[in-house]
């Protein structure tokens, strides 16, 4: 049992950034598609960590550095208790003090557009993080636990007890994978209102763990839509497989088509999706149960 | 009783060094009769005194006396109402006492495993405060030079305070409990009321006529069970189950629980208490005052479980933690945001208490733990970096880690220990999150997410201020005396032991609680392999700042400026303008007034929780009689 | 793998008429779509790699230039963009432009035209990329050597220490107002000059011609 945790785990650690930076690549060149044009090559994600790598590293101070470093392996973490079948409140805590060492980098530089991203970045935080209490809390009514590892042998899909959780969870994921209208903490580097936000005082190496982090947070992300549509049945996984295309080209897709909002938009809308269908949701599971 | 006496007997020396003494002396004693408690199976000892008589009419004595005291500083200072109120609580009690309605022959004090965990808050954070004051005083009075110095008659508040929590928490007898409870809401009054401007006045008649209401509530509750249902004591109410019958006074006591423990309606006045001086709002936020009210919702929440009453106190705490979270957001001086987490917390401790669930009553009294320990740091904290840099404002505390890096780093811990991953104040939402979800209650549970998402935001960007690093600034005298450090060091340790500890804790201190309030035994309520992760997740976070030392990481980094779209001026904080004239540059905090302000949601949260208030009041008492 | 395979570009306007920044804009739109080469138009120099520099520079601008070379991490290369870029182009002779971009700090490429075409400048960044590489190289060495720990956070662009003026600033704080005027008296007391911000000698590319004053580049203020 240790030994599949373990093993589990370990892959996960090898192979997420490998997933990520690969379904990033896909983005970009998806992105240049709709937009009409050819698009870096699939694997140029790879190219820039590895250029960032090679770069000499600037800092503002030496803090930076270690939160930088905290994040990442905060983020590692995370995503190894998910996929090692762990807690998945304990999955969703162990994230919001991954993203909060992330803030505390760019708070510790006291440049103002770091400043400026890591307030929006809290602010994003704010919005999400009841979604993502929620969907524990909703994978607990659909089979009665907490735990990834009973979660993945339920007799029917938890999308059958929660299409509210997952509607409000594919809405928060916009915020989540930092995609427009919602990318207000950084953007991508052609919209370049606040610069890059919360990490425009990162460089070079700090810049490529980053980078990294969201690889691992990415494939987390995408691991959880699967557990939607998981079940005992070995064939659920190919469903659970074309789910998480499905809502991968369906971000990319709202990324390219709305403008960026203010953020109180942006708080009101999300907490109204998330209390909307959600909140409904978890009403009507508690009155059947 | 001998804790008491000898507590009043320590109130009056005033110099610090025998405050130190008698202050320690007072916390020895409350371990060890807490680890005997705790180290001896037999968990609750009920203790009939036998010359209860004497006791009995010193304690009528004090009733008369508040009372009194009462009344006088009411005229004085044109409250005619708050007499009013301190009548109606004791007239009736004093007269049933006096007729021989009262019921006889019951056991006065109780000693178990609550008891005991609550000596230690008390003992131990308690009295580190008073040890704070002791050095805070003369500071205090430093800067605030139209203020009269009566620091003694301060600090001998504070130990009659401690005094009386002690009693409240012994006494078993309701009378007694009454008696404890008008001398912990005078104290309060008189503590607010320190200063003796304008302001603080008000606030503190405020503070009196709230928590008096809560005195009338509980005395009407007493009164209740002595003539009809012929108990005078909480255990025997506890133990009786819930019934119809019991429920009246359940209500009541549950009622005066949420004056004390500051629940909307009734949170302005631990709002007003911000004015006193940081001590005393330490004592009332963190270790006592507030702490009364939980205590009493805890001790009654098996009876809770499943009635109305249980329903409208956790709705009524779920509310409060969320309202008060989103206002926590738009306030920026230091003591307010505290203020304001602290209503915010109680909320969550009074909603998991009113479930009634063993998870609920378990996440509950961990909070309580933890809480007590972090807020009392923090208050104090934020009372030394006042005095450091005469302010408190959130703003003020930009780059704290330069300028103060000692009470800034604790200051980190301390806010960590409220709302981060792997310390203890999580650990307990967690299992609130559980017991919410296993009761059934959709609305705590949209409460609690909503309430948490609000709380990470305010304390984050606290946080951040305090970690922001401007160059070129240096090092602000650190001039927090040594009996300030005495009391905030064991409190920063306590923080990060109790983080590695709270499996030893769970297993030794809150579940016997569980057994003795639910009798019989009760299962481990957090998991083994959950422990262990948490485990992985405090080690990795003192690991972190560690490993990355070893590695080195960074060492071969280049220092640069912080980007200002390329006319920094050289120290982060200023910028060349297009004029060639150097510009200073700020980045304040988002509050967010506009959306969460106080004007805008204060007055209709308050309005909704007095009509929940009311309608459990009506509902349950006026139903059942 | 190549770092030549995500050049990051920055753009400053030093003081062009605009026709060159249009030019550099219009090459990274969607139609001479220079992504697919893995170029992507930072607007930030702690994360570029390549700075184009359109317009020559004026008094104003130079310290702006210099401060954003010395927060672009190397190995980074310079590319001057434009005739004016180059070597001052046709306001050479104004009372306010010091030259080209080459008189504040060292340029690799030099690519010129009034206004430049896009695919001589994306040419330009490629012959560039080849620069970075060669100087990512010579990173190495130097970083056994210790050179880049030179401390650039205490570079304070001061214009003068006259036209400060404490009673129209604007301060939000009244403690970062005495932190502040620690700093200064701080700064006073031990000011020391700049140190370089970079080696000197950068190789020419073959693309455009060397302009005309070429010694003084690398001199700082």
């Amino acid at each position: 049992m240790t030994v599949t945790i373990i093993v589990k785990a370990i892959l996960y650690i090898i192979l997420a950034p490998l997933i990520g930076g690969t379904l990033s690549g896909l983005d970009r060149v998806f992105s240049a598609r709709m937009q009409g044009r050819q698009g870096p090559p699939l694997f140029q994600p790879f190219y820039d960590v590895f250029k960032l790598l090679n770069k000499q590293t600037t800092v503002v101070n030496s803090i930076q550095v270690l939160f930088v470093t905290g994040y990442l392996i905060m983020t590692v973490f995370t995503g190894a208790l998910f996929f090692a079948g762990g807690d998945m409140l304990l999955v969703f805590f162990a994230l919001s003090m991954s993203e909060v060492l992330m803030v505390m980098a760019a708070f510790s530089t006291n440049g103002p557009y770091s400043i400026m991203g890591a307030q929006r970045e809290l602010c994003q935080m704010m919005c999400y993080e009841p979604m993502t209490l929620l969907v524990a809390i909703g994978f607990y009514y659909a089979n009665g636990s907490f735990m990834v590892n009973d979660l993945i042998q339920a007799e029917k899909p938890a999308i059958m007890y929660i299409p509210g959780f997952f509607i409000g969870f594919v809405f928060i994921l916009i915020i989540k994978l930092r995609k427009s209208p919602f990318d207000l903490a950084t953007s991508h580097h052609m919209h370049q209102e606040m610069v890059k936000g919360l990490t425009t005082d990162l460089s070079g190496g700090n810049l490529a763990l980053v980078e990294l982090a969201e690889w691992y947070d990415l494939v987390l992300m995408m691991g959880i839509v699967g557990m939607f549509f998981i079940t005992a049945n070995p064939i659920s996984r190919l469903w659970a497989i074309i789910a998480v295309s499905c809502v991968f080209f369906l971000e990319t897709l709202i990324d390219n088509l709305f403008p960026r909002v203010k953020y109180i938009t942006m708080l009101k809308v999300t907490w109204t999706v998330i209390l909307v269908f959600a909140g409904t949701n978890l009403l009507i599971l508690n009155v059947l149960k | 009783m001998a804790i008491i006496i000898g507590l009043l007997k320590y109130a009056s020396p005033f110099r610090s060094a025998v405050i130190m003494l008698g202050g320690f002396t007072i916390m020895a004693a409350a371990i060890y009769v807490a680890v005997n408690v705790l180290m001896s199976g037999d968990t609750s000892q009920f203790m009939y005194l036998e010359d209860a008589e004497i006791p009995n009419h010193f304690i009528m004595a004090g009733e008369v006396f508040l009372m009194c005291l009462v009344c006088f500083l009411s005229i004085k200072y044109k409250k005619y109402y708050a007499i009013l109120i301190s009548l109606v609580g004791t007239i009736p009690v004093l007269w049933m006492d006096l007729s021989g309605n009262a019921v006889e022959g019951s056991t006065h004090l109780r000693i178990d495993t609550f008891a005991a965990v609550m000596y230690l808050i008390v003992g131990i954070v308690g009295i580190l405060i008073c040890i704070y004051a002791s050095g805070y005083m003369k500071d205090y009075h430093h800067h605030h030079t139209d203020v009269v110095d009566r620091s003694n008659y301060f600090l001998a508040l504070m130990f009659v305070f401690l005094g009386a929590m002690f009693g409240l928490i012994s006494s078993d007898n309701l009378g007694w409990i009454y008696f404890f409870w008008e001398i912990t809401s005078v104290c309060s009054f008189l503590m607010i009321g320190y200063t003796r401007t304008e302001e603080a006045v008000n606030n503190s008649f405020r503070a009196l006529w709230m928590n008096l209401l809560g005195g009338v509530g509980f005395a009407a509750g007493l009164m209740y069970t002595n003539m009809y249902l012929n108990m005078s004591n909480l255990s025997e109410i506890t133990a009786a189950g819930a019934s119809e019958v019991i429920i009246i006074p359940v209500t009541l006591f549950a009622f005066a629980a949420l004056t004390k423990s500051a629940q909307f309606p009734f949170s302005r006045w631990l709002l007003g208490a911000m004015v006193a001086p940081t001590p005393s709002s330490a004592l009332l936020h963190s270790a006592t005052m507030v702490k009364i009210g939980v205590y009493m919702l805890i001790r009654l929440s098996p009876v809770m479980q499943g009635t109305l009453t249980g329903v409208m106190i956790t709705v009524i705490g779920g509310f409060t933690f969320f309202a008060a979270s989103l206002l926590a957001i738009t306030v920026s001086d230091g003591k307010k945001v505290l203020a304001y987490s602290t209503i915010s917390n109680l909320g969550l401790i009074t909603a998991c208490a009113g479930t009634g669930t063993q998870e609920g009553v378990w996440a509950a009294v961990m909070l309580v733990l933890f809480h007590a320990v972090s807020k009392s740091l923090l208050f104090q904290t934020v009372g030394d970096i006042e005095n450091c840099m005469h302010s408190r404002d959130i703003e003020d505390m930009h780059g704290l880690i330069i300028k103060l890096p000692r009470l800034a780093f604790i200051m980190i811990i301390g806010i960590c220990g409220m709302f981060m991953a792997p310390f203890g104040m999580l650990v307990s939402k967690w299992a609130a999150l559980k017991s919410f979800v296993e009761s059934g209650s959709v609305w705590l549970v949209l409460f609690l997410v909503f309430g948490s998402g609000s709380t990470l935001f305010y304390w984050a960007k606290w946080l951040g201020k305090i970690c922001a690093v401007i160059h070129q600034s240096f090092e602000l005298e650190d001039i927090t005396p040594r009996s300030e450090m005495v009391s905030i060091i064991p409190l920063t340790t306590m923080i990060v032991i109790m983080c590695f500890a709270f499996p030893w804790m769970s297993g030794n201190m809150v579940q016997p609680i569980l057994s003795e309030a639910f009798e019989g035994t009760i299962e481990n309520v957090i998991g083994g392999s959950d422990v262990i992760i948490m485990m992985i997740m405090v080690a990795m976070v003192f690991m972190i700042p560690i490993g990355s030392r070893i590695l080195s990481i960074g060492k071969n980094s280049k220092m640069t400026m912080s980007y200002v779209a390329g006319v920094n001026a050289g120290d982060d904080r200023h910028y060349i303008d297009s004029f060639g004239k150097e510009r200073a540059l700020y980045m304040s905090n988002w509050y967010m007034e506009d959306y969460f302000g106080e004007k805008k949601l204060l007055w209709p949260s308050i309005i909704v929780a007095a009509v929940l208030v009311a309608v459990m009041l009506i509902v349950v008492v006026g139903g059942n009689i | 793998m190549k770092i030549s395979k995500s050049p990051w570009v920055l753009h400053y306007d030093g003081s062009s008429c605009n026709g060159c920044d249009i030019e550099v804009l219009a090459t990274m739109t969607p139609l001479y779509d220079v992504e697919r080469f893995g170029i992507i138009n930072t607007g930030n120099p702690k994360h570029a790699d390549v700075l184009l520099l359109t317009g020559g520079v004026n008094a104003q601008t130079a310290p702006v230039i210099r401060q954003l070379y010395n927060m672009m991490p190397d190995p980074k290369v310079v590319v001057a963009c434009g005739i004016c870029a180059c070597d001052g182009g046709i306001f050479k002779e104004c009372y306010n432009i010091l030259g080209g971009a080459d008189k504040v700090v060292p340029v690799d490429v030099y690519v010129p035209g009034c206004a430049v075409r896009p695919e001589a400048l994306i040419e330009g960044v490629v012959k560039a990329v080849g620069i970075l590489e060669e100087k990512k190289k010579k990173l190495k060495e130097s970083m056994k050597a210790g050179y880049c720990t030179v401390d650039y956070s205490k570079i304070a662009i001061h214009m003068t220490a006259d036209d400060y003026d404490p009673t129209n600033q604007y301060d939000a704080v009244l403690t970062e107002e005495a932190l502040r005027q620690q700093a200064e008296e701080k700064i006073k007391a031990t000011a020391k000059p700049a140190p370089k911000p970079a080696p000197a000698a950068a190789p020419k590319a073959p693309v455009a011609a060397p302009a005309a004053d070429n010694t003084k580049k690398g001199e700082n203020a």
